[in-house]
């Protein structure tokens, strides 16, 4: 019973290893700005935040669409964190050069030395701005969390939309620059750190949604009246499910700020949650690989497989009258509608990696048994 | 006699202009197996929900190993709707949600089966162990808590056993067969370490076989686990075989209450049962 487990956790850990190496020869084979390693840092970073989407909505049955709202505080908390002291002047123009007086990459260097220093600035800055997400989580948690289905997404969706707003407000401009753009803060190498880092966030999800907390999250989706009858506190259990997920979006916004190079409010819509929400039922409500996977691919079709449907070359077919503007979108709305149909429960169902490996070397013992 | 276990006094739940329990009162002794029964819409339902923290009791008050589990008195708009007695008697008011008072040591099982669907029989019966635990969030995400989880998961094998379902322990909930279904959720409410455990018409939908084994099932787990035992039931034959003592109700209201025996030949019971005039 105990080895074919760790069969699988090594094999697991045997591809994603496998993985990571492929993104370290990447790095050094491209240019920086190769489509390829900036298809694998968007995807990382969605991935991320797709996952702790679904540690929410798929894992403790919480439709929550306040995503995109948690991702602006991140991003911005890592932006504010992280602009090199010498450039606040220029970007906050418009403020005379804001009211932070302290970038923590700088300070760390004064610590650790330039490139760590540099480093450990950068994660405490994100983990700075998880901390804010998850706060904040914990305020709004009180009162809406009370909600249910649907009322709760309303909920949380028009959290998001205060949020964006608010972040814009000309009287918070000293720290948050307005409506104006974030830029010269510092990002993270190349595509392997992001993953590398990235998979280190998800590796904590995973353990919390294997360990006991991850079954009563279960229990509560499965059925909310039973699971308090076996003695689990709903309000308790649902806050926490809220502010781990808006932790790690909060995380998830600050890498996403490092993607970009800019960050500004206007870009964090609630058509960038309904995005995520995509990737999740796509992925498969309740499956971390199936969020992952469907992160990559996502974004690899959209942002670099697909292009040429936009620019009327796709696959050596020249069409410039039908490969126009817009007609990307139409496709992938498409693809999209077909997965849904062949696949009812997304891609990955609630099934894992391991769980496939497990299922192969099943049929790989009963084949070898009969033969 | 020893003190009682579970001890509800003028216990009544009032629904707009519905008495679902009118002013019951009963008390229940350690070791005891005990039944509520009455015809449909008798209010069993809700005066288990009482118990349990699921509704809060219009007027009365409950009492578990002697400390007040519930207990209030009429309020808001109940203040001029009340239709029952002993109004001004109860001036308290204590409310435990339905976990908190699983976690004093009352567990219960559900008419309509609420198992965890998406886990397996084996993970249904860890969940219940989960309000057991020492372990916080951040000692359970980084494996702090192995040991606590190693007797959990022993814990639960064991309690699999005792029940008989542990061939089928990594089969999902939902994919055993009606009776089986049943057996598990009594291990799941075990794995919560009751001192008293609720059933909430434990063989509805049973055939006579299956019956009888529960009722065999029933006495084992009170005397492995030292439970006192409080059930609802239709089924006659499994209460008037099971049940120390038995309260029946009509209408809110109790109508009888004494050892099976006495209970068959009350011409009140019958009354109730075979809508007499």
């Amino acid at each position: 019973m105990k080895r074919p487990m760790r069969r699988e956790a090594v094999l697991t850990a045997a591809i994603l290893l496998l993985i990571l190496a492929a993104a370290v020869v990447l790095d050094a084979a491209l240019p920086r700005y190769h489509i390829v390693i900036k298809v694998i840092k968007k995807g990382a970073v969605y991935a991320l935040v797709a996952v702790s989407m679904n540690l929410l909505n798929g894992f403790t049955g919480l439709f929550s669409l306040g995503q995109a709202g948690f991702m602006l505080l991140g991003a911005y908390s890592y932006a504010i964190l992280c602009i090199p002291v010498a450039k606040r002047m220029g970007v906050y123009q418009y403020f005379q050069g804001g009211i932070m007086r302290f970038s923590l990459p700088e300070l760390c260097s004064g610590v650790f030395g330039e490139a760590a220093g540099t480093v450990v600035g950068m994660l405490l800055a994100l983990l700075a701005g998880g901390l804010l997400a998850g706060f904040v989580a914990y305020l709004i948690g009180l009162p809406v969390l009370r909600l249910r289905s649907d009322y709760l997404a309303i909920a949380t969706l028009g959290f998001a939309e205060i949020v964006r707003t608010f972040i814009q407000w000309n009287a918070l401009g000293p720290l948050t620059n307005g409506s104006n753009l974030l830029k010269s803060y510092p990002d993270l190498p190349g595509a392997a750190s992001y993953l590398l880092l990235i998979g280190v966030f998800i590796g904590v999800i995973v353990l919390i949604t294997s360990s006991t907390y991850g079954r009563a999250f279960k229990a509560i989706r499965d059925d909310e009246v039973a699971a308090e009858a076996m003695g689990i506190n709903l309000a308790h259990h649902k806050r926490l499910a809220f502010v781990i997920s808006s932790f790690f979006a909060g995380v998830g916004g600050g890498m996403l700020a490092m993607y970009m190079g800019t960050v500004q409010a206007l870009s964090f819509k609630s058509t960038m949650t309904y995005e995520i929400l995509l990737i999740v039922v796509i992925g498969g409500i309740g499956s971390i690989t199936g969020s992952v996977a469907t992160s990559f691919f996502y974004i690899a079709g959209l942002e670099w497989l697909l292009r040429g449907l936009d620019s009327g070359k796709f696959l050596g077919i020249k069409a410039p009258g039908v490969f126009k503007n817009g007609f990307r979108m139409a496709v992938v709305s498409t693809i999209i509608m077909v997965v849904v149909l062949f696949f009812r429960r997304g891609i990955m169902g609630d099934r894992e990696l391991t769980d496939l490996l497990r299922r192969k070397n099943r049929r790989r013992k009963e084949e070898s048994e009969h033969g | 006699m020893a003190e009682p276990v579970l001890h509800i006094e003028n216990l009544t739940m009032q629904f707009g202009g519905v008495m679902a329990v009118n002013d019951l009162s009963m008390d229940i002794y350690p070791g005891e197996i005990v039944a509520l029964i009455g015809p449909n819409g008798a209010g069993k339902t809700p005066a288990f929900n009482c118990v349990t923290g699921v509704y809060e009791p219009t007027n009365g008050k409950v009492e578990f190993l002697g400390a007040v589990i519930a207990e209030s008195h009429p309020r808001g708009r109940m203040k001029k709707l009340y239709a029952g007695e002993h109004r001004g008697l109860y001036t308290r008011r204590v409310v435990y949600p339905p976990d908190a008072i699983t976690k004093l040591g009352i567990a219960r099982t559900f008419q309509n089966i609420r198992l965890f669907k998406s886990m397996s029989v084996f993970e249904n019966v860890l969940t219940a162990m989960h309000l057991r635990r020492t372990s916080n969030l951040f000692t359970a995400a980084f494996r702090l808590n192995r040991r606590e989880e190693a007797a959990q998961r022993a814990r639960a094998l064991e309690l699999l056993q005792i029940v008989g379902l542990d061939e089928w322990k990594d089969e999902p909930a939902a994919a055993l067969p009606y009776g089986k279904q049943r057996r598990l959720e009594i291990a799941r409410a075990l794995a919560t370490e009751p001192r008293l455990l609720l059933l909430d018409e434990p063989a509805a939908g049973m055939n006579p076989q299956e019956t009888m084994e529960l009722t065999a099932f029933i006495r084992q787990i009170r005397a492995q686990f030292d439970l006192t035992v409080f059930l609802i039931e239709h089924h006659m034959n499994l209460v008037m075989d099971i049940s120390d003592r038995i309260y029946v109700i009509d209408f809110g209201r109790q109508i009888a209450a004494g050892v099976p025996a006495v209970i068959q030949n009350d011409p009140r019971v019958i009354d109730a049962y075979l809508g007499g005039g």
